[in-house]
């Protein structure tokens, strides 16, 4: 479902080139639980940022559900992360001015649903993470692991191919963290495709894959 | 779109204190604009009515040129003669001393003949106006109005008294009323009038001939003013070799026609200065937006990521520019309502209605919806422009 083969992607930081990607390539198959760990600068981030279509890669090819992410437009990759892919992130991300609900059904929104599904699927995402009660409240009204659950809720509502965390129990303490694991554990196990990013190994090893990410490239660990 | 109208006005809802001071530019703006124009379209209005009450129906000739052939009395038959022309009162006026016993003030007298009276649409309180045979016999009589009646004499029941004008003894027949609302000279208040026969006042001053300069005419019943004035037009332009510099003929319409240039012009003018406050007050917020922008960075980027467009975003910063002028506008109307309403109670004694002139409301909504999309577009391009990697990871 999700293949890169041969990945590059440098950055030019005043004279220095840096290859964040360095002829990275990795498979993965719809319904895995993939984590993906390394140190910070091993281009974690980069890699995330072209698996969730924020970033373009300078050479080699990626499919995401068979389509080539190649040359497409700005709106084009709008349109892509707003239907294949569900970011969770670490600092939650969610928009203060907006209810736990709202930010849910932003998503929607974006894809032009109509009021009365949007509402039903918000309901049923909500529920999911367990947060019905706290539809109406703001994110500095709720706790980390509340908010990150709000998040899960927000990227699951489009039923996206993929969703795609990025250290998303950096910010919480370990048993909320679990709690959050818990919940990514359930949606793979319902069907869904998890890709993990992560520095932390306790977190990595409860996915049933492990790549490594060193420099640039990417090597298996478990799977 | 109406999502995107729902969330500018949560993200203006949530920070009130600056939004209004964002839109106080825009507020004073229209304030300035809707007053100013409805002040100036209400004095317009109250000075025309007042120009029309003076009537419509007469207009003044003047001969600054009579190239070696005056006008005299007996040339005036050959004006009335003309179908459209109604009546024809010749005047001419100099300010003379007059004398009742010790008492002594300064008339403006004027020599004119018996169509004066209807031309002018005077009004007697007591007595008659002048007659045909005044004038033939150059008789020593006058018509003071109320003002110069009481200040000459102490009262207004004169009729049969004589006071002196210039030395000479006149006898007055009677008194006229005044009129506090006319315009003209002859009529302010407080201004002393006498009326005497023109042929008397020829004998009275130094300057005043049998040459005619000027006359008050009026059109015939069932002709316009404008018909009158061609028809005498025609007749002077004969008399002074086609030459139109020779005599001016004015009538009120003439007034009503310059009181409306001047009325457009100061409209325009102040209306003019009115747009420059509401240019300025949409910089103000182009800048407010700017600096949002960049706050909401973040928001930016986590809208982007998931799943808005660049057009999505440019039409929610956009409707967030045009929705803070739009209330802005409003607000702005509102209190030119107020402003008006209390302006209309203190000069109420003044018979002038200060309403808001609908035009101008209109033109200060549309005005105002331009300015923001005009000053809204460039921020919002801003924040369209935007990477996702790049805001996403701002300020942490």
């Amino acid at each position: 479902m999700i293949l890169l083969n041969d990945v590059c992607k440098n950055y030019q930081i005043g004279s220095e080139t840096i290859h964040a990607l360095d002829h990275a390539s990795l498979e993965i198959s719809k319904g895995e639980f993939v984590s993906i760990i390394g140190p910070s600068g091993s281009g974690k981030s980069t890699l995330m940022n072209i698996i969730g279509c924020l970033d373009t890669a300078d050479s080699g090819d990626y499919l995401l559900d068979d389509i080539p992410i190649e040359d497409y437009s700005e709106t084009e990759l709008a349109r892509i992360r707003n239907r294949k892919i569900g970011f969770v992130f670490q600092s939650f991300n969610l928009i203060p001015k907006l209810t736990a609900e709202e930010n849910v059904e932003l998503p929607l929104i974006y894809q032009g649903v109509k009021k009365n599904q949007r509402e039903e699927r918000v309901k049923a995402a909500l529920e999911l993470v367990n947060l019905t009660k706290r539809a109406n409240h703001y994110p500095t009204e709720l706790s980390g692991g509340q908010q990150q659950r709000v998040a899960i809720a927000r990227a699951i509502v489009t039923e996206p191919s993929l969703i795609l965390a990025d250290e998303p129990t950096g910010n919480l303490d370990s048993s909320t963290s679990q709690e959050i694991m818990d919940i990514f554990l359930d949606l793979n196990e319902k069907g869904n495709t998890i890709v993990l990013i992560t520095h932390d190994n306790e977190v990595a090893e409860q996915a049933k894959r492990i790549l490594h990410i060193r420099d640039g490239r990417v090597s298996e660990v478990k799977g | 779109m109406i999502q995107a109208f729902k969330m500018a006005l949560k993200s203006i809802g949530s920070n009130k204190l600056r939004a209004f001071l964002t839109m106080l530019g825009i507020i004073i703006g229209v304030m300035a604009l809707v007053i100013l124009v409805s002040l100036v379209s209400g004095t317009t209005t109250s000075v025309e009515d007042q120009i029309d009450s003076l009537g419509t129906n007469a207009m003044t000739v003047t001969i600054s040129d009579n190239k070696g052939n005056p006008i005299s009395m007996g040339d005036l038959l050959e004006w009335t003669a003309k179908k459209e022309v109604g009546q024809v009162a010749p005047y001419q006026s100099e300010n003379l001393t007059a004398k009742y016993k010790s008492t002594s003030t300064t008339l403006s007298v004027y020599g004119t003949t018996p169509d004066y009276y209807d031309v002018q649409g005077l009004k007697l309180l007591l007595g008659r106006f002048l007659k045909t045979t005044d004038v033939d016999n150059h008789t020593e009589v006058c018509v003071i109005n109320e003002t110069a009646a009481t200040e000459l004499l102490g009262l207004t029941d004169v009729v049969g008294k004589y006071i002196s004008i210039n030395g000479i003894s006149y006898k007055i027949i009677g008194v006229l009323e005044d009129d506090e609302s006319s315009l003209t000279s002859t009529f302010k208040k407080g201004s002393k009038v006498a009326y005497v026969p023109y042929t008397s006042l020829i004998r009275l001053s130094t300057e005043v001939t049998k040459e005619l300069t000027a006359m008050y005419v009026s059109a015939a019943e069932g002709y316009s003013i404008d018909d009158a004035e061609t028809a005498v037009t025609d007749l002077l332009m004969k008399r002074f070799e086609n030459d139109d510099d020779a005599f001016t003929i004015s009538t009120t319409n003439a007034l009503e026609s310059t009181m409306n240039n001047v009325s457009s012009l100061l409209t325009v003018l102040l209306g003019g200065i009115a747009a420059i406050s509401l240019i300025v007050g949409g910089i103000g917020i182009m800048n407010i937006m700017l600096v949002t922008v960049t706050e909401r960075t973040r928001e930016i980027g986590i809208r982007k990521a998931i799943g808005a467009n660049r057009r999505v975003i440019l039409e929610q910063f956009l409707m967030e520019a045009v929705v803070l002028c739009m209330i802005g506008c409003l607000i702005g109307i509102f209190f030119s309502w107020v402003v008006l309403k209390v302006i209309s109670l203190v000069v109420s004694g003044m018979n002038m209605g200060f309403t808001m002139n609908i035009y101008v409301v209109l033109i200060a909504v549309g005005f105002c919806f331009l300015i923001g999309i005009v000053f809204g577009l460039f921020p919002a391009n801003k924040a369209a422009k935007m990477k996702p990697i790049d805001s996403l990871h701002y300020g942490g």
